[in-house]
């Protein structure tokens, strides 16, 4: 059977294909060539030639072989995979930002400064927080941004005691990372039986080692929380926090399930990281470019990563590189990933004030809507509703032989993305849920009924097509073993 | 509210399916001091035409380097970018996928990374590459903080002039990890890495024998941060170096006022297990099948946690692609012509302004920017000139740039202000 059938085109790799003997594009050596770069002309690198239409064909081919948001739900939890709209793109592309260079004179670049400017003030409205910096260029690096403001704010208030940032188990990988980068050392506090931080655990945890919680730097916390629930403690929490010292870092990868409708600062937040291809769908992109901006209060304001953009009377500027002694310092070559910050101005201004408090809503519904439906079919760890995204295991079909991941690619094989598998790590065998507001109920629907029948094939026994799937996509299931023991990263010739 | 499809009938009918009979008792968790009264103090939803035209007007307040004679680099460099380039990664299957984490159905992204961490090695003389960070500056970090683990020290010496804003990234990072430090000087057993950026940031291109036999006799590694990725189709690949990162925005990515850019990461095989950053492997399926995987996610944070190699999860998966559909488009050839162009147009700058007296060109030797020394009034004026972008001032001396965008009259344009500048 040849490899490549009707629709499905196989493809080699670049350095696979037949070898054009001319480049894809048309630059030639130029004429009396003369070197001054003091050094000896490069020899082979071994790069693969191909003209452009094979170029052309060669990703063409590649792009058939993934799912997009764009081909249907792709309910990944913790993720928001929703809709991105392509006027952003058209917008990020305008030759006045696209071929803008970082250094350019600041009188030239006014408009794109001006539009920093107002986004530092849309994130500020839906905060609560007014300090904003759009510097960080993912939620990770928003995280250590974050992180390090309150660890610069202790440093300069003679607090440098405080070592310890607080973490919940239910936490995304990244908390515990970022904290330890920024010197502090983590304490977790565990979550697992109620999939909230209780108040007592909590109070254990800030007092463990000191009696009035002194040496406790801050709280990492997303809220919602990576189980779909809202942290029902957190204001008793942030205010025995608070009373302590510490500072509240609120992880922002949830707040689709907040925009809008409730501002972080008026539930204790002092530090938030927002993720601007999540909640405001800049596009993922096969892994990024990301983008995460930081917001805090107005008293960490001074210790901001530099630098932000400040307006003087009528003009726009960056801060100068000893304007703010209290900053602590640069964390990124240029002003942040700005061509993230312009399609995420044009995605709020689509929505606006009604538009964004309708996402917020609409994903929640949606989120409890799946939950309605499947909540007899699947195991639900935690009680009540949910926020944006829903949580479920696979406590009752693991006895039938089937798991989180046969169920997953169970759903690759019914054509749908898989939701996000064995995350969080307080429960066994995790479904996190996120449908977004952007799927339709039909789509919804869809998704339920293949839920649904797995389920009920499971029960009745019919188990055993489970651990071949997928068998219609561009892949079986993989040999992650064999890649990492044996790790080939490269083509080599 | 385009963007939002469910009817209002959905609603109600999503609603009554779970129970309850308006959707603020699906928020009854939440604190009431918490919610917005109302609506935020925003305007209301546009339609599409309002947006652009809002839009485009702030992009219209601004003065693109397409626009105007353009000498600036400095670590960002204005390119030709194909056609084609833009059309690809605006397909919604690369556009709009996630990571591959199911990579059952995203083999397109995985073997374009694939292919990218193999170009990455290539050029730079490599055994292995990542899927990229974020930028340069932030490479230029892991790198230093990879060495740092590698070598269990905390001395960060640099050994040629590196960008200033990497150095003061560096510095932030290090200011948080007790006893770190970098500084200028000569390895010691101290030393946990030697940084060479190269061509350095005035420009200048460097060997690196005489620093790699340093590093051995101490016991430290080699970095090398390159800023200006298409110089490596012209220099030799610093193959000795135990590191290789920079920034690789040049090739099939726009300036875009700062980011998104493309921070790449190479390396020797026996480190493989302490670098930063996601990378993509080859395998097989079931059927035995090549495939490719998300691999060693052994290092990554959402693993090891507090133990993890980096906090980093995101790649630059977009740009990476932008990248290796550029470098696919220009081919061994093309590569190392483009490089020898904009070799030649720096050429043709260079011999242009050293007729200028007055004038002087600092460097010994260059890649495609280099520095020129004037005096202080005209290189005050040549600021004021708002028709023509000259190049990135220091001290009575300015950073200048040429690429293939450079033009004959681009180059007469700045000689004309340079020389009338005089009188």
């Amino acid at each position: 059977m040849p490899e490549t059938r009707a629709l499905y085109q196989s493809e080699p790799l670049l350095w696979e294909k037949e070898q054009a003997d001319h480049s894809g594009t048309d630059w030639h050596t130029p004429s009396d060539f003369k070197n001054r770069t003091g050094q000896t002309e490069r020899g082979i690198i071994g790069l693969p030639q191909v003209t452009e239409p094979e170029v052309i064909r060669h990703f063409v081919r590649l792009s058939s072989w993934n799912y997009s948001i764009d081909n249907g739900i792709f309910p990944l939890g913790s993720c928001t995979m929703k809709h991105n709209p392509r006027l952003n793109e058209k917008m990020a592309r305008l030759e006045g930002f696209a071929h803008l260079h970082p250094l350019q004179p600041q009188e030239s670049v006014q408009g794109a400064l001006g539009l920093m400017y107002d986004l530092q003030n849309w994130l500020a409205e839906l905060t609560g927080l007014s300090g904003v910096c759009l510097t960080p260029a993912a939620g990770a690096h928003g995280e250590l941004a974050g992180i390090m403001t309150i660890r610069r704010a202790h440093d300069l208030n003679g607090q440098s005691q405080r070592k310890i940032i607080l973490v919940p188990d239910s936490a995304h990988g990244t908390n515990p990372a970022t904290a330890v980068l920024c010197g502090y050392q983590t304490r977790t506090i565990a979550t697992k039986d109620t999939g909230i931080i209780c108040l007592k655990a909590f109070e254990e945890a800030l007092t463990q080692t000191t009696e009035d919680g002194s040496d406790i730097a801050g709280m990492m916390v997303t809220n919602p929380n990576t189980c779909g629930l809202f942290e029902t403690n957190i204001m008793p929490i942030v205010d025995l926090l608070h009373k302590a010292g510490g500072y509240f870092y609120c992880d922002g990868a949830n707040f689709n399930a907040l925009v809008g409708k409730i501002r972080p600062a008026d539930f204790g937040v002092d530090v938030m990281h927002l993720n601007l291809h999540k909640t405001f769908s800049t596009p993922h992109g096969g892994g990024g470019p990301g983008s995460g901006p930081i917001c805090v209060t107005e008293h960490l304001a001074p210790y901001l990563p530099r630098p932000l953009v400040v307006k003087d009377k009528e003009t726009y500027r960056l801060e100068e590189e000893d304007e703010r002694d209290s900053s602590l310092g640069r964390l990124k070559a240029f002003q942040g990933q700005f061509g993230m910050h312009v399609r995420t101005l044009a995605y709020m201004l689509s929505h606006g004030q009604d538009g964004l408090k309708q996402v917020s809503e609409d994903a929640v519904l949606s989120a409890n809507y799946i939950l309605s439906q499947l909540k007899d079919d699947y195991h639900v760890p935690f009680e009540g509703f949910c926020m944006h995204e829903c949580l479920l295991t696979d406590q009752k079909q693991k006895d039938k032989g089937v798991s989180t991941m046969d169920i997953a690619k169970t759903i690759v094989e019914y054509g749908m993305h898989p939701m996000t598998v064995y995350f969080p790590l307080v429960v066994q065998g995790a479904m996190l849920i996120e449908p977004t507001e952007t799927e339709s109920k039909e789509n919804i629907d869809r998704f339920i009924r293949v839920m649904k029948d797995i389920a009920t094939d499971t029960q009745s026994g019919d188990t055993a097509q489970f651990h071949t799937f997928p068998l219609s996509a561009p892949r079986r299931r993989l040999d992650e073993v064999k890649a990492a023991r044996e790790p080939n990263l490269r083509w080599r010739a | 509210m385009r963007y939002l499809p469910l009817t209002h009938k959905s609603r109600s009918d999503m609603l009554d399916a779970i129970g309850v009979s308006c959707v603020d008792d699906l928020f009854q968790d939440i604190p009431q001091e918490a919610f917005v009264d109302g609506l935020c103090d925003l305007p209301p939803h546009k339609n599409e035409l309002e947006v652009e035209r809002l839009i485009s007007a702030y992009a219209e307040q601004n003065n693109p380097a397409s626009a105007q004679p353009f000498f600036l680099g400095a670590g960002t460099y204005f390119h030709h970018i194909p056609a084609t380039v833009d059309h690809i990664i605006q397909r919604s299957e690369f556009l709009t996928a996630y990571t591959p984490y199911q990579p059952e159905i995203a083999q397109g992204t995985l073997q374009a990374l694939y292919e990218y961490q193999t170009m990455i090695a290539q050029l730079t003389g490599q055994d292995v590459a990542n899927a990229s960070l974020y930028d340069g500056s932030t490479a230029c970090t892991e790198a230093a903080l990879m060495a740092m683990r590698v070598t269990k020290r905390a001395e960060i010496i640099i050994a040629t002039p590196l960008h200033p804003h990497y150095r003061s990234v560096l510095e932030t990072y290090l200011g948080n990890i007790e006893g770190a430090d970098c500084c200028e000087g000569s390895p010691s057993d101290k030393t946990a890495a030697v940084i060479i950026q190269s061509p350095d940031f005035y420009g200048t291109p460097h060997t690196y024998d005489d620093l790699r036999a340093e590093c051995d006799a101490v016991g430290a590694l080699l970095i090398v941060v390159i800023n200006e990725i298409v110089s490596l189709g012209l220099l030799p690949a610093p193959t000795c170096a135990d590191i290789v990162c920079g920034e690789a925005q040049s090739i099939g990515i726009p300036m875009s006022y700062g980011g998104p850019h493309l921070g790449f990461f190479a390396c020797k095989t026996k480190y493989l297990r302490q670098m930063p950053g996601r990378l993509c492997g080859e395998t097989v399926d079931e059927e035995g099948k090549r495939s490719f995987v998300l691999t060693l996610s052994t290092r990554e944070q959402h693993i090891r946690r507090e133990k993890a190699t980096s906090n980093i999860c995101t790649n630059q998966g977009l740009c990476a692609l932008a990248f290796t559909i550029h470098m696919a488009l220009l081919g061994e050839d093309g590569f190392k012509n483009l490089a020898k162009i904009n070799h030649e147009r720096a050429c043709a700058l260079a011999e242009a302004i050293e007729e200028i007296e007055g004038v002087k060109i600092l460097n010994d030797t260059f890649f495609n920017e280099f520095v020129i020394q004037l005096p202080l009034k005209s290189l005050t004026k040549i600021q004021k000139n708002k028709n023509i972008t000259a190049g990135y001032p220091l001290e009575e001396s300015l950073l200048i740039t040429a690429t293939e965008m450079t033009t004959d009259k681009d180059i007469q344009a700045l000689c004309d202000v340079l020389k009338f500048e005089r009188f």
